[in-house]
């Protein structure tokens, strides 16, 4: 089978064009050592079939960029069968500039010319014939969105000659220079030795490690060929092969300025996008869609369905008059919900009735109590529990796809660059950090657009402070259990403050880290900032099927075992009997919590919880495995303990008030210090060491020997943190001896940097 | 008359006459078009003052002001 490699400019559409050819053939990988993407998939065509391997979207091959380096090697040395080279035709001078570097390689290169219907639309005209007589190879005109012409563009591809012998538009001035890096390289038997003599020349760090390389370029004397390569390759592109442009010379407002106008305006750019984020929360996560029921409780006025006469309320349990008053449910209930609430509740709704009826199915079956409740609340209630939180995932994963496939992620990292700076780091940082409100996973694996290895470092290591998808159900459910517990306070007060406190957490950690141990000067942003498009429907559904693939793959692989080993330790003695829900204070998990439970005494989670308070020790280590497994735990535990009689509330938040209730009672503790010390728990679980699949992406983005001390960092960082919210929250004026604390501390940091520097 | 690109104010236009800075800094400019020769204009500053927006090579290109001082510029 032959293999093509996809090559292109970030935003040219080389994603789109990949998913049109593979299809469902497409699998995503990492590339070897790096965790970079490496998609690949099958392209077929009756019986034809050629591999296609998408390469990081990249602007020119030089070695300062993990991307770069990673389509430079695989090019040189993987050695594929034919370079598949797109280029957006509404940007052919900065697209071009990639291709010319491409072309002096020895490998066939076909171009396809992306976006030619957008060009046409603007009135341009590119001339393909004059293009491919100009290049050397062939062109093929395609749309990639629309999928036209990509059937011309595969048969043309594989129908060119195996050889090829890389050619340069470099002439004149540096020919002399040239011809001797080339005869250097041949006389080492490189292959593509025009390709290495043009980097030699450009001064390439990778190149000038070649024994002997380095001399050439002393023999040349003091001249600046990298920029002479440079400006000539453009020189080249505007003469002879930007026949059209896209853009005048700025007169004229084309649409996407006009968008832009506002989106980076002077003093609305910054407003606009806190609203832009607020909305996409909202729409996300509140129950109150559009505050239509009001702010707050006080200017409430929806009827619930238990006033309107639809439902009636049994044992604290909500009963619906019928089928449709179920479904109705789903989007209103004394409030109306946001889309993603309402897909929460619909698949909760199924989830809820499987669980039953299988409960039901087994109870009349006459099995053995234990395994009704293995079935029912162990795997079936911890594995409906994490898929419950899918949908509202999945839809800030669409939100924030949206954002980076219209532009206008890149627009904010524009906006937001002099904060970033000031923490030293750039404002690309930014798309990482907010991706980490989704997933951790993602966001790590996108600190490859960070050049600098500290900036990543640090970025890496605050991404968990940015609360993802997963912890989540954690802020909501121990927040709504604190308000329906003691009745003070709100549920989204309590979670916007925990998101704030994260965002908080990680510009301290990361100026600490920046000024101690990851010292180092702000890396540059020099970045395109990509005209704005309407993003693809097909491509967003592929990539959130791709999400929901990976998550559903978790939750029955990783979390699927952990509930039921959970749900065993903590039915099990240690003389391996089997314990009724009532005995659990006997099982293997209380007493490993119990163990452990002093270790949070200073997070308030600890000692002072009395016999119950080990659940809490528990719900942390299993978090460890996935932050999802924190309420699964405390649904199964609670069910147990506080003996909850009904079937379970999928957001935890019933089941953890009973838990409350049972600590409240048998350990005295005051209200306002199991208040401050429910907020802590949140508080240590968003700032601790993330899952394992985080904590293995984390592990080989950084660089080696860095992981232990990341988590380590994390150890640290959780436990302060925790002991704040805890100390502050229980005695106000500790708050004090904090600032203290952090004021000696940043004093002793100044004063031996400037002993350093000295 | 020739000026480095970080004193440019918004809509003015120019050509540029070289560019300074080492290693990757230096690269990546080149890399994005901004060589010598190239004529770009002053589109906006972000809302606190930097990074700056050029178009440059018909794109837009962002960068900051401490990198736009490596760009000597002939103002036009």
């Amino acid at each position: 089978m032959k293999t093509f490699a996809l090559i292109g400019n970030p935003n040219c559409g080389k994603t789109t064009l990949f998913n049109a050819l593979t299809g469902s053939t497409a699998h995503v990988g990492n590339w070897p050592g790096v965790t970079v993407d490496k998609r690949e998939g099958v392209y077929k065509d009756g019986g034809k079939k050629i591999k296609i391997v998408d390469l990081p979207g990249i602007y020119s091959l030089s070695p300062y960029t993990p991307e770069e380096l990673i389509a430079r090697n695989f090019i040189l040395s993987d050695e594929p069968d034919a370079i598949v080279n797109i280029v957006d035709a509404t940007n052919l001078e900065r697209n071009l500039y990639l291709t010319t570097q491409i072309l002096e390689i020895d490998i066939p290169v076909i171009i396809a010319l992306n976006m030619m219907d957008e060009v046409e639309k603007s009135g341009d005209k590119i001339n393909l014939s004059k293009l491919e007589k100009q290049l050397g190879v062939p062109v093929v005109a395609i749309s990639a969105l629309k999928g036209s012409g990509l059937k011309q563009l595969m048969d043309r591809a594989d129908s060119m000659q195996n050889k090829r012998v890389g050619t340069t538009i470099l002439k004149g001035s540096m020919d002399e220079h040239l011809d001797k890096a080339v005869d250097f390289y041949r006389r080492e038997n490189n292959s593509s030795p025009l390709f290495h003599a043009v980097k030699l020349l450009e001064n390439d760090e990778i190149e000038l490690k070649k024994s002997g390389a380095a001399e050439i370029v002393e023999s040349f004397g003091n001249v600046d060929l990298e920029a002479a390569i440079a400006d000539a390759r453009y020189s080249y592109i505007s003469e002879n092969l930007a026949v059209a442009k896209s853009k005048g010379n700025g007169q004229t407002l084309t649409k996407s300025d006009k968008i832009d106008k506002v989106l980076t305006h002077r003093i609305w750019a910054i407003p606009i996008f806190l609203l832009v984020l607020f909305a996409i929360f909202h729409l996300t996560f509140s129950e109150n869609l559009l505050f239509l029921n009001g702010f707050g409780d006080s200017t409430a006025w929806m009827p619930s369905l238990v006033e309107c006469g639809l439902a009636v309320e049994e044992d604290g349990e909500t009963v619906y008059n019928n089928f449709g008053v179920e479904i109705l449910a789903v989007f209103y209930d004394g409030t109306v919900y946001s889309p993603g609430v309402m897909l929460t509740n619909f698949l909760n709704l199924f989830l809820d009735h499987i669980s039953s009826g299988v409960v039901t199915l087994m109870q009349n079956a006459g099995a053995a109590e234990w395994t009704v409740g293995l079935v029912g609340d162990g795997i079936l209630g911890g594995i409906f529990a994490v898929l419950g939180f899918l949908p509202q995932i999945l839809v800030l994963f669409l939100f924030f796809s949206i954002l980076e496939d219209t532009g206008y992620m890149a627009r904010i990292a524009f906006v937001l660059d002099r904060i970033f700076r000031r923490f030293g780091l750039s404002g690309r940082a930014f798309m990482p950090m907010i991706m980490g409100f989704g997933c951790s996973v993602p966001a790590t694996v996108n600190t490859r657009t960070l050049a600098d290895d500290k900036e990543r470092t640090a970025t890496i290591r605050v991404i968990p402070f940015f609360s993802c998808g997963a912890k989540l159900p954690i802020l909501t459910a121990v927040a709504g259990g604190i308000v329906a517990a003691f009745g003070v306070g709100n549920a989204d007060v309590i979670t916007f403050g925990m998101y704030i406190l994260g965002i908080a957490a990680a510009i301290v950690c990361v100026l600490l880290m920046r000024n101690t141990s990851l010292k180092g000067d702000t890396p540059p942003f020099i970045m395109e900032l990509p005209t704005y498009r309407m993003p693809g429907f097909k491509n967003l559904m592929l990539h959130l099927w791709d999400k929901t693939k990976h998550f559903i793959k978790k939750a029955f692989t990783i979390i699927f075992a952990s509930t039921v080993i959970i749900w065993l330790l903590s039915h099990l003695s240690w003389n391996w009997n089997y314990l009724s829900d009532e005995e659990m204070q006997n099982s293997i998990l209380a007493s490993l919590g119990m163990l452990l439970q002093p270790l949070f005494t200073p997070l308030g989670f600890g000692s002072q919880l009395g016999e119950f308070g080990w659940v809490f020790a528990v719900a942390v280590i299993t978090g460890l495995v996935a932050k999802e497994n924190v309420i699964a735990t405390f649904t199964t535990l609670a069910i147990c303990i506080s003996a909850y009689a009904g079937s379970g509330t999928q957001d935890g938040v019933q089941e953890l008030v009973g838990l409350i209730d049972v600590i409240t009672q048998s350990s005295q503790v005051p209200q306002q210090q199991f208040i401050a010390a429910l907020i802590a728990f949140i508080a240590f679980n968003m700032t601790t060491i993330p899952c394992f699949a985080a904590c293995a992406t984390a592990k080989s983005e950084l660089q080696k020997g860095k992981f232990k001390w990341t988590l380590l960092f994390w150890l640290v960082a959780s436990y302060v943190v925790g002991a704040a919210v805890y100390t502050v929250g229980s005695w106000w004026w500790t708050v004090f001896i904090w600032l203290a604390a952090v004021v000696a501390v940043s004093v002793v940091i100044v004063l031996k940097n400037k002993e350093k520097k000295k | 008359m020739t000026k480095m690109l970080s004193e440019f104010t918004v809509g003015e236009s120019g050509k540029i006459i070289k560019v300074f800075g080492e290693g990757r800094v230096r690269r990546r400019l080149l890399d994005m078009g901004v060589t010598p020769g190239a004529s770009l204009i002053l589109r906006k500053k972000a809302p606190l003052g930097d990074p700056v927006e050029i178009t440059v090579r018909g794109y837009e290109l962002t960068l900051r002001k401490s990198e736009a001082a490596c760009v000597e510029v002939e103002v036009l």
